[in-house]
């Protein structure tokens, strides 16, 4: 069994991929990302992996130059934050098009302007239809296993698509929380070395990013939707090998006090622990209230998430970012359309929280929860605790 | 046996005489693409894979290039290739290199060396792509990088580039009534390669195809960055005949305004010589329709120029010295 140890959990994060024994790293530093990229660099430099950091001059060679490396067969891992995964938008849809696993691990961070450096989710948002599978960590522990999952998940042959795993800008990576570090003979266990498909070499020669015509196109996009969305089995059989042999479980959509819950809460990232806490705080006060927690954004666990939600009356939907102009923020969005079809549903109401670091404490979602109870909101989605 | 590997030593005294029989009849770049007539760029890619040999990987930047050799499901590509987007041929080069080189180390590929090389036109060389190509030069990675020069975005229609030359027309910067064509001097990308320590710098055209291939060979064993910089003539877009490919490459040479040199280790040398009196750049310029608006004087000026830059290319060739010797120096 690992170690139980107090680390910081960007440091945490890179020493996740050194156990997973990365061959090349091409990282540019962004804040709050910017530990992550360093200490990846430390445990090059100091030989603890036997992998190149390529230190790239921008976040668009970060991933051209992951593209490069993990296409000659090299396991890659990169990582960015806000507008660097914005600067990388051009090149996420080729890596999951070319079907090249590599993990990014994102610090989430809000997007200019005004520019803030804080937390929230809307650098991933706006990249969700890139056809990247997404976790969402909610502590550092969740962070480190996730970020060994990806590896798993993302090679298997089944699946082939780049992972990024989101944990919230300095909420999660700059805390120093109690982290099981698992062994590297336990890592090795779980997680067999990278055989690709196709690579790039002399000896099996092949042209990878060719053209695609209009009788081709969309037919490669479909078998891209097919590996994304089939990858759901591939993740639920990872993380049960996971809980086999770790003990911690895994799952799409986490379930807290909803069993006989009248209304639930739904958050993705940290801000599911101070949930939990106004939800135990709810229920002292006689307010059957639960909390639902999603930690695998793409593909979306429709499924699960149906299930979740049975005789749940009320959904209060956070978003951690904005989507304007729209019908609401993108997860609202989401579970609204994917519970329309159901003959029972619950009322859906979106509050937009924690932009750009704002704070949202256990009193804040206590009057979420009241103020939604009767499935309504005076407007379709509320700036909760916004001025203006 | 030919006459050629019979007399080694004749051979290398007449090199260009017996190169023809010297060079790989292998292709790593097949016939049937899509390019058109005449293309420069195509020719000098057949080129530059046979000096380049099977152990080499291409990156391709988004161009012509990509779009005549790849249409799915048909590859022109007898070397493993790679195509991902049009500004990052560079980065995605210095991936491939360092995933090779790390997986060697690991042993996990063969035990060796398999040359990443990153090619992209002007536009994707010169502009858009400048970036990344400073970057992987920077950075010391073992590759190779080769820009195909035909100075415009002949790609999406003939548009201006840094590389498109003074005065010359295109779809953005046009011959208008008022504007002669682009208001700019090229951009001096093989300087700036220099500038950047790369250890092999040269410049090329596949009118000298010997020339060229021996500047492929070389940048190919430098263990480290090298940068080629080749001129390819494009019909299409300089509105000129496809049978005068070749002959415009040898006037662009003959007349100064692409003089094929290289710089190695810093020392800059004239690779093909050029006659004492240069030809005059009109001859180079009036078979194109991209310069036939051009006025008198205004050649006039494009000659000046020439001369100058020309002189300033003559005075770093006799003053320059590699670093390797000003070391040599140092420790006498």
């Amino acid at each position: 069994m690992g170690k139980r140890v107090g680390m910081e959990v960007a440091i945490a994060s890179a020493e996740a991929a050194a156990l997973c024994r990365f061959d090349v790293a091409a990282v540019y530093p962004i804040t709050p990302q910017s530990h992550v990229a360093e200490h990846l660099s430390d445990i090059v430099a100091d030989g603890r992996v036997d992998a190149s950091f390529i230190t790239v001059e921008s976040e668009h060679s970060a991933l051209s130059a992951a593209i490069g490396s993990e296409a000659t067969g090299a396991r890659t891992v990169t990582a960015t934050s806000s507008q660097g995964l914005l600067f990388m938008s051009e090149i996420l849809p080729i890596a999951s098009a070319m079907r090249l696993p590599i993990v990014m691990l994102i610090a989430n961070r809000a997007v200019s302007g005004p520019i803030n450096i804080w937390n929230d989710h809307s650098d991933i948002m706006p990249m969700r239809d890139t056809g990247w599978i997404s976790f969402f960590a909610e502590n550092g522990q969740e962070v480190v296993d996730m970020t060994i999952h990806a590896f798993k998940v993302g090679e298997h042959r089944d699946v082939m698509l780049p992972v990024n795993v989101n944990m919230d800008g300095f909420q999660l990576t700059h805390m120093v929380e109690p982290i099981i570090m698992p062994e590297q003979e336990e890592v090795d266990r779980f997680l067999p070395p990278y055989i690709p498909y196709a690579t790039l070499h002399p000896d099996r020669i092949v042209s990878m990013g060719t053209l695609g015509m209009p009788e081709i196109f969309a037919e490669a996009q479909k078998s891209k939707n097919v590996a994304i969305v089939n990858s759901i089995k591939v993740i639920k059989e990872v993380w049960k090998e996971w809980e086999a042999q770790f003990g911690r479980k895994y799952e799409p959509v986490q379930s807290y006090r909803t069993e006989d819950a009248d209304i639930a809460l739904v958050t993705m990232g940290s801000m599911g622990e101070t949930a939990e806490i106004a939800v135990d705080e709810l229920r002292k006060q006689g307010v059957k209230a639960g909390l639902l927690k999603i930690k695998l954004w793409r593909p979306f666990p429709f499924d699960d998430f149906k299930a979740a939600i049975k005789g749940i009356k009320v959904l209060a939907v956070t978003d951690r970012a904005v989507s304007f102009g729209g019908p609401g923020g993108p997860v609202f969005s989401e579970i609204r359309s994917a519970l329309y079809e159901e003959a029972v549903r619950p009322a859906i109401v979106n509050y937009i929280i924690g932009l750009g670091g704002r704070d949202v404490q256990v009193e804040d979602f206590i009057a979420m929860v009241k103020k939604a109870s009767g499935g309504k909101l005076s407007e379709p989605y509320e700036f909760y605790g916004v001025r203006g | 046996m030919n006459t050629a590997m019979k007399n080694p030593k004749n051979v290398i005294e007449n090199f260009d005489l017996y190169a023809p029989k010297l060079v790989s009849k292998e292709e790593f770049f097949s016939p049937g693409h899509r390019a058109c007539q005449g293309c420069g760029e195509a020719l000098a890619i057949r080129l530059m894979c046979k000096a380049l040999g099977k152990d080499t990987v291409i990156t391709n930047a988004t161009g012509c290039m990509e779009v005549i050799s790849s249409l799915y499901p048909t590859t022109a590509w007898n070397l493993p290739w790679i195509h991902v987007a049009f500004p990052n041929s560079a980065a995605v080069g210095s991936g491939v290199e360092a995933g090779l080189k790390a997986l060697r180390r690991k042993g996990k590929i063969a035990d060796r060396r398999v040359k990443s090389v990153a090619i992209g036109g002007d536009g994707g060389t010169m502009d858009i792509g400048f970036q990344a190509l400073s970057g992987a030069m920077e950075r010391c990675h073992d590759m190779l990088y080769v820009c195909f020069d035909n100075e415009a975005y002949m790609n999406t229609g003939i548009q201006r580039s840094s590389g498109t030359p003074f005065l010359a027309s295109t779809t953005t910067a046009p011959a208008g009534k008022k504007i002669p064509g682009n208001q700019v001097w090229k951009k001096n990308l093989p300087e700036i390669m220099v500038a950047h320590n790369v250890a092999y710098v040269a410049t090329a055209t596949p009118s000298y195809p010997i020339d060229f291939m021996n500047k492929v060979k070389k940048a190919r064993q430098i263990k480290g960055p090298a940068y080629i910089h080749c001129f390819v003539a494009c019909p299409t877009g300089w509105r000129s005949t496809s049978e005068t490919c070749i002959q415009l490459g040898r006037l662009a040479n003959e007349t100064g305004i692409f003089p094929l040199y290289e710089v190695e280790d810093g020392k800059y040398r004239l690779t093909v010589e050029v006659p004492e009196k240069r030809r005059p750049v009109q001859d180079y310029l009036k078979g194109q329709g991209r310069f036939r608006h051009l006025t008198p004087d205004q050649i006039q000026v494009i000659q000046e120029r020439i001369d100058i830059e020309w002189e300033t290319l003559m005075i770093k060739i006799e003053h320059s010295r590699s670093k390797e010797s000003l070391r040599a120096r140092r420790s006498r």
